[in-house]
């Protein structure tokens, strides 16, 4: 079994604490993810916002190439890439004369032979079976787990988890002893691509996030996604300000609360690249 | 010499859109054996009728082809009319022109082709008709009904009322279905409870009702005028003729702690229990599964209390078998619960609860005694929010239909609260209001504008806990989508009304079909509400699908006319058209080899071994007999037999093949 990985652009950017910490994993269980070389851009909001064809063409190109490559599984830790990666396959393997198109666009064969699975999807294959001998600090925190948009919808490409009150991410943590509590906000939007023009809408969605797992007790809050970390931490000064408030609960990517379990630390798993202190550890 | 007429029907415009109706007439009338052709506007009106019957007499026919609808729709209407004209009515035949022609094809030359194609079928095959008897049956006078809601109660005192006995099977221990659950009924607001129980009473004490409850029907065979049941009557671990009531037993049973599922699991109930107080038979059962002596196999309190010695723990489930000539189907229906909403946290959160645990809070019976309490603290909610369509009209749920009684149950739930807390707040949040039904609008409009209800049109996206209240998110589409926040104590979920568990494995063991959500379907969703497409088995009530009340009992009635019109002749005709094997004289007496391959594919056991024996006794060879009381005339048997030696009247090998060969054969 190959097991590819896509990075997308946020893992080797904004997101280099998630890359760093996906990679400390995958080694303190003896995996080695393959890059897909040569990659290119999914295409994220704005290419399906402009032009079907070439939305389609980007991840069809990466999957290609993994499927080149002999890939069996892409990982894909970003929930956004992971999106257009599912969406295209499915629209591929639906409409065959669209895959015919597509492959002449990117001039490669497409076959739709590898496997794409979401972070969870792989700490649930890859790291669980193995996790128990390997925990040696169990993550003793109450948490709240947020899922965001893209991880479980939509849910009849994805056809992951439940799509209105998913589990997925909370029977993981539970696995390293935390206690995922009760949260309204699982999959709320957390004002994603605003982040940039409308900084003020992301205050307000990502505040109304941050503080109801403040308000339920919540010592952290669990993501798998870079552009949810990104709006939940790098603009926790803008939230604060908006809500005139001194919120303070961290926002760790749930391979670094497993990798901090199994003994990694925190340097290791990129904790000291995030905005918002992590006091665990 | 065959004389062969034909009778195109344009159907209105059904058929003459798309088909050249002349030029059928014209190529029917220059086919091979055809003595009469002619074509009219409404073939099954009583002119076109007529015109079937004087062309027999004046032309001399020897058979009829009807080129018109399906046989479904009218080829009994045909038949009669070519009995009428002095036929024997199995030589008439239905071309179906419209289903299977001008419905489906657009107008044009190759579409009138293929209307004559299917004439000349008919024809050859017509021409191949051979007269034959309708076969008579008896007619078993008592019916089962099964189900004992507000519709099997209603139907089984119909039928009863009209001198024919009826057997009433209850899954649970008591009847009265769930209307005996609800507090008051729209649009009256009169007591359920005070309109249905005196029914219940006079089910249990009618001389010609035979009542089982906690009983189930396992198996069904027969057919119309003929059926055996049979019933499995699970054991009460009670002697019922012993049994007085008294309800010792019920007060001393140690174990209380069971979930009742008569107030929706918001109260608790012992292990030997009557349903409710007013139950119908009111004699208590032993929930085995919950009863501390069925698992640890100690206690016995209610056997020690018992001041008749009524309590028997080794008593067995009995099955018996009943004869009976119809069937109602009455099963009713459930609501959509448990892991369905997680976005409304139903099943979490403690304050959000479906409609039929709202009735038992409202009812004066219930767990608060008709105070409306919130089940986790007790507290008298102040606000109180009201989802309709919770999962009704939602096809991303799966559920594309209307449950057609929520709007009105919702808008009287409004009503109650607001009757029972003054200060209160009540919201609805709605799709759109369907109150059609009398005095059904006056209704809702009395809910809003005197009871000041706030309705709100637009769906609830979540709602979540907050600091021991609930917040509602929703939407409110006549404001200009704006969002409405709304902080409730309790949020009440007009969940979507759905078939019952096990109504798919009851269908199939009834042989009636079901559609797509398991509600029972009718025989024709226009001109047989109440009648299923198995001869003799019909349906009342909501096992069909969402009903409410009075459509249930009309339903219901309608299905006892319908039971009553079949006991009110002596024996019953049946069409003919059922297998037989051939039969010859000495030696070779018939074609079948006695293998009996036929025998298990029969899914009627119509199948039976018929030895032919010599004088002295020996058996010389054995056949295969079909029993034609038994037999549907699937055809399933003619097709795998090996030796060819079965066939099917009406529909035997040579007229099929001719009709082949007639299609293939350029005219």
């Amino acid at each position: 079994m190959k097991i590819g990985i896509y990075p997308g652009c946020s893992l080797e950017g904004s997101a280099r604490d998630y890359n760093e910490s996906v990679f400390a994993l995958a080694k303190a269980f003896d995996i080695e993810p393959v890059q897909i070389p040569d990659w290119n851009c999914c295409g994220a909001t704005a290419a399906h916002n402009l032009n079907k064809e070439l939305s389609l063409a980007l991840p069809a190109r990466i999957l290609a190439l993994a499927e080149k490559h002999g890939v069996d599984e892409i990982l894909v830790p970003c929930a956004a890439c992971y999106s257009r990666l599912v969406v295209t396959k499915h629209e591929l393997q639906k409409h065959p004369e669209l895959k015919n198109r597509i492959c002449e666009v990117i001039e490669m064969d497409y076959k739709g032979t590898s496997k794409i699975i979401n972070v969870i999807e792989w700490i649930d294959k890859y790291i669980i079976p193995k996790l128990e001998e390997k925990v040696k600090k169990p993550f003793n925190y109450k948490v709240a787990c947020y899922y965001g948009c893209l991880l479980v919808r939509p849910n009849k490409v994805l056809n992951y988890d439940r799509v209105e009150d998913p589990q997925t991410m909370d029977v993981v943590m539970s696995k390293i002893g935390a206690t995922a509590i009760d949260f309204a906000f699982k999959t709320e939007c957390c004002g994603a691509g605003l982040s940039i023009s409308r900084t003020d809408i992301v205050s307000k969605l990502s505040g109304k996030i941050i503080e109801d797992a403040e308000h339920r007790g919540a010592d952290a809050i669990i993501v798998a996604c870079p552009m949810c970390h990104s709006n939940l931490d790098m603009r926790r000064p803008d939230i604060n300000k908006y809500w005139n408030k001194e919120f303070n609960i961290p926002v760790i990517f749930v391979t670094q609360a497993i990798g901090l379990a199994v003994g990694l630390t925190p340097a290791q798993v990129g904790l000291k690249r995030h905005f918002v202190e992590v006091k665990i550890s | 010499m065959a004389r062969i007429g034909v009778f195109i029907c344009h159907c209105g415009e059904n058929i003459s859109a798309t088909v050249d109706c002349g030029k059928v007439c014209e190529a029917a009338s220059k086919l091979k054996h055809v003595a009469y052709a002619t074509e009219y506007k409404y073939m099954c009106s009583d002119p076109g009728q007529s015109l079937v019957k004087n062309a027999i007499i004046e032309h001399k026919l020897t058979g009829v082809v009807v080129s018109a609808c399906s046989p479904r729709m009218h080829e009994p209407t045909f038949r009669k009319a070519t009995a009428e004209g002095g036929l024997n009515p199995f030589l008439c035949e239905m071309a179906n022109l419209r289903e299977h022609c001008s419905w489906v094809h657009e107008k044009g030359e190759a579409t009138t082709e293929k209307a004559i194609d299917i004439v000349r079928t008919l024809v050859e095959k017509v021409k191949r008709n051979a007269a034959l008897q309708p076969i008579r049956v008896p007619v078993t006078k008592a019916a089962l009904v099964i189900g004992g809601g507000i519709a099997g109660i209603q139907a089984a005192l119909d039928i009863a009322n009209c001198g024919h006995k009826v057997i009433m099977v209850e899954r649970s221990p008591s009847i009265g279905g769930h209307m005996s659950q609800l507090s008051e009924t729209f649009p009256t607001l009169d007591c359920s409870q005070c309109i249905l129980t005196p029914r219940m009473v006079e089910v249990l004490q009618h001389p010609n009702i035979t009542l089982y409850s906690y009983a189930e029907v396992e198996q069904l065979d027969g057919f119309i005028g003929n059926f055996v049941a049979k019933i499995r009557k699970k054991a009460k671990s009670l002697d019922e003729k012993a049994c007085t009531g008294c309800g010792l037993c019920i007060t001393k049973c140690p174990q209380k702690k069971i979930p009742n599922e008569f107030e929706e699991g918001m109260g608790f109930r012992p292990a030997i229990y009557v349903p409710f107080p007013q139950a119908v038979p009111n004699r208590p059962v032993i929930d085995k599964a919950n009863c501390t002596y069925y698992i640890k196999g100690k206690c016995k309190v209610c056997e020690i209390v018992c001041p008749t010695k009524a309590i028997r723990f080794d008593q067995e489930d009995e099955v018996i078998d009943v004869e009976v000539g119809a069937v109602v189907v009455a099963t009713g229906f459930d609501i959509k619960r448990a892991d369905f909403f997680p976005e409304y946290g139903y099943g979490k959160l403690k304050d959000v609860i479906d409609g039929l645990q709202f009735e038992r809070l409202a009812s004066a019976s219930g767990p608060t005694n008709g105070e409306i309490l919130r089940p986790s603290d007790g507290q008298k909610p102040k606000n109180i929010v009201f989802i309709a369509c919770a999962g009704s009209r939602d096809p991303a749920k799966g559920i594309a239909y209307c449950s057609k009684i929520c709007c009105m149950y919702t808008a009287k739930h409004a009503m109650l609260y607001k009757h029972k807390v003054h200060e209160g707040n009540a919201h609805v949040f709605y799709m759109d209001i369907r109150s059609a039904g009398k005095n059904y609008d006056e209704f809702v409009r009395r809910a809003i504008e005197e009871d000041h209800v706030n309705y709100i049109r637009g769906r609830v996206s979540t709602v979540y806990e907050r600091d021991g209240k609930l917040i509602v998110k929703g939407v409110d589409t006549l404001l200009g989508a704006q969002p409405v926040e709304i902080v409730a104590d309790m949020v009440v979920l007009a969940t979507a009304g759905v078939a019952n568990p096990g109504a798919e494995e009851l269908a199939q063991r009834l042989h009636v079909s079901y559609d797509s959500h398991k509600f029972f379907a009718e025989a024709h969703p226009k001109l047989k509400p109440v009648e299923t497409n198995t001869a003799g088995i019909f349906l009342a009530g909501a096992c069909q699908n969402p009903k409410d009340i009075p459509d249930s009992v009309s339903q219901a009635s309608g299905a006892a006319v319908k039971v009553a019109a079949l006991f009110s002749q002596s024996e019953l005709t049946r069409e003919p058209l059922v297998a037989a094997v051939n039969r010859f004289g000495p030696p070779l007496y018939s074609t079948c080899v006695g293998c009996f391959m036929c025998q298990p594919v029969c899914p009627y056991q119509a199948i039976e071994r018929e030895e032919i024996k010599s004088r002295d006794g020996k058996v010389i060879k054995s056949l295969a007999k079909i029993n034609e009381g038994l037999c549907q005339g699937c055809g399933t048997c003619v097709a795998l037999c090996r030796s060819k030696s079965i066939d099917l009247y009406g529909y035997t090998n040579e007229q099929v093949y001719t009709e082949v060969v007639a299609l293939l054969n350029d005219y």
